[in-house]
């Protein structure tokens, strides 16, 4: 961020030529490992990726050595909390008309970390301590001054993004407006739905001509995206009957939903995967900390798999580092989840989940060319993030000194960084 | 609620029973055998298709095994790598429990900020399911015991993570007095100590009340003792150089405050957490102060912000004393694992043998238990971590540990 104009040089000098990087083992994840691979990128794009003598280089690429390196997609979080941002307040305990896009610092050197970690793409969330506390934005990585600088947006410039949920204990609080119970949390969930379909009812009744538009009510509005399809809930869940409370009441108002955490999703696997629900998972060291994380196991991505269910991965950072992403499916197949879809999870996974499958989470052509060049095995403790390439551009160099201050910490490597809320609760 | 609590808590309180009906079984005597294709000592070079031989709890002999013969009648178990039992320098578990609930955290007394008569043996949970979950990891020694956050809050313990209660686990009942400088130290607003300044010179009035404490009793004859103080009795025994200070501290200049405490009062001192250490390096050397250095994956914000993974490597270089820990953590994880804390070091500037060190007899000399645990040698207890590939690597399994020569846990973790 400190070389805004080095970054905007090189920003235009990486989209003049195409650029080639050959000789590494590349993982495409759409298909099978490529041993002595080419890729080339283009305008942001990526245009060729196959093997070396297979595929055509165009001859005014610059070519990069990338012999005895892995390139694979830049990784995608799911869930995580970088920036500093906040969701809705104490005042109530539904607030879909909060947005976390207006509380971030761009200037945070978590964006940094993340970069160093191998993440090229996120789901930044509010908190998990209301029913519902706001709406996420999926971001690209990049070095950035402003939060519009990372913002994804499609063909129409809309911001795309999601909508935070929580079951469980979270949520709960002593006194009103939040619930006491699980029964209703569940009950208030429901209300706002029944408000928000007949909203969108009454939308739908306008834009047909049959009845006035109505007030516009912001917090209606993105519910009313919601129910359209438009909005993914991203649901925190974490104890067997919370995740089938959850997975019940996207069924009974048909909106899409991710779940998250989802510490023992091994005990409803099938159920899971019969509601066609993704699972998105936090792997964290020990289990417990709270009672609905007891029976966290590194087993639910396994068990997840086996049963069927799209299974991705998140940092919740800062529950885990950024930094250590990768290390998350690893420890999933430690315990038993299959290289290939830990890998998937990590990547294509997270794509689909976000609604970004036709623009990343893979190496194809045609496909933002969001990459990172690994020193060895994803899922080795001794393998580094060499570089990570956000649209083409570096964002990320483990050669550099300042970067390699993110990636590996010192003095100097948290400035700008937010004190995270929790640290005031400890006092 | 409450009921869903206890419904909850009923596999585990079976689990629990299930654990106990091992450890009481008749193997207090077993003869255990143990042969790894490496087998790292730690107390020299690495042994190619290795055997290490315990009876009675006690490592008998170890070599290769072309040398030791396996006696007939040995449980005899194998694995690709062996080390010795893991220990963990310094964590909360067994004070610190995984419910996280108030009746399971035993780990920080706020009611005065200096209490270093609190005994963790009189807190320590033996059946505490993080116990069961490091084990499960390889690690066989804990030093546990007091949270960072009061100026000082008691007094650590060394145990083994097996036992059903304090007396079978134990090992050190009072290992060390655990204080906090810095922020971290500084009660909370319109209490003592308010400020950095005023927590060392709380920490020196104390001193100063000790050694006046020691002298009185060694001066009066046996018949006029004067009256015991447990506070004044237990930092005595670091003003005769008995128990070191483990001083928990992150920022240089807290870090530079400590050794000027520990040099005035000439007493022993060891340094935890440590994130700045890196830049008083030398100053540390000088002091001859070891440092019980953060977890290598701890979160870089507050006075940790400027930690880095590549100080364990740095303080190696620097020729200080170093262990690894797996510290305190106030919610998810509830506690890390110092196998995997000191993978992160091995990928991160040490050796192999060097990060292995850190959890093994580096951690045991630093604790004083060197006689017994950190190395497979003969005469030493029957601690030993098998794994079916590099011990550090994420994907790598524990497939057996061994407590006093008694097979703990035989699961693939």
């Amino acid at each position: 961020m400190v070389c805004a104009l080095l970054c905007a040089a090189a920003t235009a000098l990486a989209q003049d030529k195409p650029q080639a990087y050959t000789g590494a083992e590349i993982i495409p994840i759409y298909g099978p490992v490529i041993k002595n691979g080419v890729l080339v990128v283009h305008k942001g794009k990526i245009v060729a990726v196959g093997s070396v003598g297979a595929t055509a280089i165009p001859p005014d690429a610059e070519r990069h050595d990338a012999t005895g390196k892995i390139i694979m997609p830049g990784l995608v979080d799911t869930h995580s909390h970088i920036g500093g941002g906040s969701g809705g307040d104490s005042s109530a305990a539904l607030q879909p008309d909060v947005r976390i896009m207006d509380s971030i610092n761009a200037r945070d050197t978590g964006f940094q970390r993340a970069q160093a970690g191998g993440i090229t793409t996120a789901n930044i969330m509010p908190g998990s301590g209301h029913l519902l506390s706001g709406q996420t934005i999926y971001v690209k990585y990049k070095d950035a001054s402003t939060i519009d600088d990372l913002l994804i947006r499609d063909a129409q410039g809309n911001i795309a993004g999601g909508i935070k949920m929580a079951n469980g204990t979270n949520s709960i609080r002593s006194s009103a407006p939040f619930p006491g119970t699980r029964s209703k949390s569940a009950a208030l969930v429901r209300e706002m739905f029944v408000k928000a379909a007949d909203y969108r009812d009454k939308v739908r009744s306008a834009r047909a001509g049959k009845e006035k538009m109505p007030t516009r009510d912001l917090a209606l509005e993105s519910l009313a995206d919601v129910l359209e399809g438009k909005r993914v809930v991203h649901y925190h869940t974490h104890r067997h009957d919370d995740i089938l409370t959850a997975l019940r009441a996207a069924k009974e108002f048909g909106f899409r939903i991710v779940l998250h955490h989802v510490s023992e999703g091994w005990k409803v696997a099938d159920e899971i995967t019969r509601a066609g629900a993704p699972a998105s998972l936090t792997v964290v060291d020990s289990p417990g900390g709270k009672i609905e994380a007891l029976d966290a196991s590194f087993e639910t991505g396994a068990a997840l798999e086996r049963a069927g269910a799209l299974v991705g991965f998140n940092t919740d950072d800062y529950i885990t580092d950024s930094r250590f992403f990768l290390r998350s499916a690893a420890l999933a197949v430690r315990a038993g989840m299959s290289r290939e879809k830990a890998l998937y999870g990590l990547t294509m996974a997270g794509a689909r989940m976000l609604d970004l499958q036709g623009r990343i989470g893979s190496l194809e052509v045609g496909k933002d060319a969001d990459f990172i060049l690994l020193s060895g095995d994803p899922l080795s403790v001794y393998t580094k993030v060499l570089e990570t390439y956000v649209e083409g551009v570096k964002v990320f160099d483990r050669a550099n000194a300042k970067d390699r201050l993110y990636a590996v910490g010192g003095y100097g490597a948290s400035r700008d960084q937010v004190v995270h809320l929790h640290e005031e609760e400890d006092r | 609620m409450a009921f869903l609590r206890y419904s909850l808590a009923a596999p585990f309180v079976l689990a629990l029973i299930l654990s106990a009906a091992i450890f009481s079984g008749p193997s207090a005597l077993a003869q255990v055998a143990v042969r790894g294709e490496t087998v790292h000592t730690m107390a020299g070079p690495p042994i190619k298709d290795g055997v290490v031989v315990i009876r009675g709890g006690k490592i008998e002999q170890v070599g290769p095994a072309s040398q030791v013969k396996i006696p007939a009648g040995y449980k005899t178990l194998s694995a690709r790598v062996v080390t010795p039992g893991l220990i963990d320098a310094h964590t909360v578990v067994g004070l610190a429990g995984y419910l996280n609930q108030p009746h399971d955290q035993d780990q920080l007394e706020s009611s005065s900020p200096i209490q270093p008569e609190l005994r963790a043996i009189d807190a320590y949970n033996a059946r505490e399911r993080l116990i069961e979950w490091l084990r499960g990891f390889g690690v066989t020694t804990i030093h546990t015991g007091h949270a960072p956050a009061a100026l000082v809050s008691g007094q650590t313990m060394i145990a083994k993570t097996r036992g059903d209660n304090i007396d079978e686990a134990v090992i050190t009942p009072s290992a060390m007095i655990a204080v906090t400088l810095g922020n971290a130290g500084v009660a909370p607003a319109g209490r003592a100590p308010g400020t950095r300044s005023k927590a060392v010179a709380m920490l020196r009035a104390e001193l100063l009340k000790a050694q006046d404490y020691v002298a009185k009793w060694n001066e009066a004859p046996a018949d006029k003792k004067p009256a015991r103080d447990l506070r004044l009795e237990i930092f005595g025994r670091v003003i005769k150089g008995e128990m070191p200070l483990l001083v928990n501290v992150h920022r240089a200049h807290d870090i530079l405050a400590a050794l000027r405490v520990s040099k005035e009062f000439n007493i022993k001192m060891v340094l935890d957490g440590a994130s700045e250490a890196y830049l008083v390096a030398d100053h540390i050397k000088a002091a001859g102060v070891p440092v019980i250095l953060h977890p290598m994956m701890y979160r870089a914000a507050g006075e940790g912000e400027n930690l880095s993974m590549e100080t364990a490597a740095a303080l190696r270089r620097a020729g200080l004393s170093i262990a690894l820990q797996s510290g305190y953590e106030n919610y998810v994880p509830k506690t890390r694992v110092v196998l995997f804390e000191a993978a992160v070091a091995a990928a991160n500037g040490l050796s192999f043998s060097e990060a292995l060190a850190t959890v093994t007899i580096d951690a045991a000399r630093i604790l004083g238990i060197s006689n017994r645990v950190g190395s497979l040698e003969a005469g030493k207890d029957g601690d030993l971590a098998l794994f079916d590939g590099d011990p550090f690597e994420y994907t790598s399994h524990v497939t057996g540990v061994i407590i006093d020569g008694q097979v703990v846990s035989q699961q693939s973790r």
